[in-house]
């Protein structure tokens, strides 16, 4: 026992404040899970005693529709942030040229740092209805009145996917780089064409990062809150934009939790689901 | 038509599809800088002259003023307190083994998963219950739990590249625990430090949904008064202070590119 206390001289006070911070964050999500079970009392902050209600009312056909909403346009917002990163990622790691790498780079990752209330506001002046797409088509002369995207389910899932993409780029363009070209030289002098190389070779041996990347893309935007708040203006409500009307706006704090825990589980749900699938894809892709 | 051809016809279409994919990705961010520049109240486009009116009220409006030091406030305590926690964290986690070092792991890095307003919610309870309300404690508290994470993994990755031979040098010529950690592993560190640092404080002066619900009026940071500024308001203001912020993120990146390399941070050099 001393041995080993000595050959860990720090471990007590290293240990000390990041415990202190975990039991923060658990005390944090363990309110929300304490408020899930309590009576909402209209107009008033204190809540009363346990019940099951806050539960039941999730299974009320609006509640579930903005449930089905919110999995609809996560689910399409990964798929198409898969489809537009992975020719961005593919060509940030295989472009001949060393300048052009780190432009793409640049372009790609910047926005990521920008914050997403200044990303999410560009979309309000993309979008608009004298925004920059509009004055543009209408320029053109393609359209005669404004088509409506601001406030739409279409202008809130482009906003999704351009919000998402810096970090699948980030995802794949790891997975692409890893991908040992020996092989795809092989395939290439056994006379594959190129494309074939791409589906046959390539592709599979990046699946673990374009599957990883798939569901983080899909847990996030089930917790996307300000695209929605602001692109969909009110009226494309995703569960966030309800935790926030009833927390913060209607105050009624359990119903809010209730809401924050389904987002919650559904997150890390799909991330524990998929987890053996990325393993079994790893294993095969470590095979080829 | 012959391989050759359709080889090359594909390679055209590839990086067409890339440069439409980027403009895509990076428009927006032109298209604020622009407005940002418009003499109109009403959003144009394009703009009908140039004014630099909506910096100088950006740059003067109270709310913006005061968010933007408490903004300051909040990452100084917030980015600092996670260096330091995520540092003695990360050390524990390459160094040592210790009983509850997974369930550890896994709660500290549970924040990137765990959705914001979850998060942000969680605080504002736990700040009613403790008595803190809106404060800069509990704010500061959120945001260390968000940008932990990042730092723990950045100090991670430099600990695991450090040699240990150095260590064990020093302690085979006589020097103490404290003096190794002291002179010889954190000097080694610091530039990992320093970039989780960084990044903590960036994550921390941009997040904005958790601390919608964290922080009152008194304690709003920057993005949380953008937000209320944009419900109310419809003028180019927020462009304004958005151009600043995307100039100040893009030459950011410029110096970590020159500096550090951003290809071989986010490790996706081909081999």
């Amino acid at each position: 026992m001393r041995a080993s206390k000595l050959s860990r001289p720090f471990l007590l006070w290293f240990l000390l404040p990041s415990a202190l911070a975990a039991l923060l964050f658990l005390a944090a999500l363990g309110e929300v899970l304490q408020y899930a079970f309590r009576i909402f009392t209209p107009g008033s902050l204190e809540v009363g005693g346990f019940t099951l209600e806050n539960f039941a009312r999730l299974l009320r056909p609006i509640y579930l529709s903005v449930l089905v909403d919110t999995l609809t346009i996560s689910l399409l917002t990964a798929l198409f942030t898969l489809v537009l990163s992975y020719p961005v990622a593919y060509a940030m790691v295989r472009a001949r040229s060393d300048a052009l790498r780190t432009l793409i780079v640049l372009l790609a990752i910047t926005p990521l740092f920008t914050g997403e209330i200044v990303r999410t506001y560009a979309w309000i002046l993309v979008l608009g209805s004298n925004g920059f797409i509009n004055s543009l088509m209408k320029a053109l002369g393609l359209v005669t009145a404004p088509l409506p995207m601001l406030y739409t389910r279409f202008g809130v899932l482009v906003a999704l996917v351009q919000f998402s993409m810096p970090v699948m780029v980030i995802v794949l363009a790891a997975a692409i780089s890893h991908v040992d070209r020996r092989c795809e030289r092989a395939a290439a002098n056994l006379g594959a064409a190129p494309s074939k190389v791409f589906w046959h070779v390539t592709l599979p041996l990046t699946m673990p990062g374009v599957v990883s990347g798939t569901v983080v893309i899909f847990a996030w935007t089930m917790s996307a809150f300000s695209t929605p708040q602001l692109v969909g203006g009110g009226k494309v409500l995703m569960i966030s934009n309800l935790v926030y009307l009833q927390g913060l706006s209607s105050f009624d704090f359990p119903f809010a939790a209730v809401l924050s825990l389904v987002a919650l589980v559904v997150a890390m749900g799909s991330l524990a689901l998929v987890r053996p699938a990325v393993t079994r894809l790893e294993r095969r892709a470590a095979l080829h | 038509m012959s391989p050759a051809v359709s080889a090359r016809l594909g390679s055209v279409l590839f990086w067409t599809a890339v440069a439409v994919i980027l403009a895509y990705m990076t428009i927006p961010a032109l298209v604020v800088v622009m407005t940002s520049f418009s003499p109109s109240e009403l959003l144009e486009f394009p703009p009908s002259g140039f004014s630099l009116k909506w910096y100088r009220r950006a740059l003067s409006y109270a709310d913006f003023q005061s968010a933007f030091a408490n903004g300051l406030i909040v990452t100084a305590f917030a980015a600092t307190l996670a260096l330091l926690i995520g540092s003695a964290f990360a050390y524990l986690v390459e160094r040592y083994a210790f009983p509850g070092r997974v369930a550890l792991e896994a709660i500290l890095s549970s924040p990137l998963i765990v959705p914001h307003f979850t998060t942000g919610f969680g605080f504002l309870l736990l700040g009613a219950g403790l008595r803190l309300g809106q404060s800069y404690a509990i704010v500061i508290a959120a945001h260390v739990l968000l940008t932990l994470p990042f730092v723990v993994r950045s100090v991670y990755v430099s600990l695991r590249n450090l040699d240990p031979e150095l260590e064990r040098a020093a302690a085979n010529l006589g020097a103490s625990p404290v003096n190794v950690l002291s002179r010889v592993t954190l000097p080694l560190l610091l530039p990992g430090m320093a970039g989780g640092w960084l990044l903590a404080a960036i994550l921390s002066l941009t997040e904005f949904t958790a601390s919608l619900y964290v922080t009152a009026q008194r304690t709003q940071t920057l993005p949380v008064a953008m937000y209320t500024y944009v419900r109310e308001y419809t003028d180019p203001t927020i462009a304004a202070v958005s151009a600043l912020l995307i100039l100040f993120t893009t030459a950011l990146m410029l110096v970590a590119n020159r500096y550090l390399g951003l290809r071989r941070i986010l490790a996706i050099d081909a081999r």
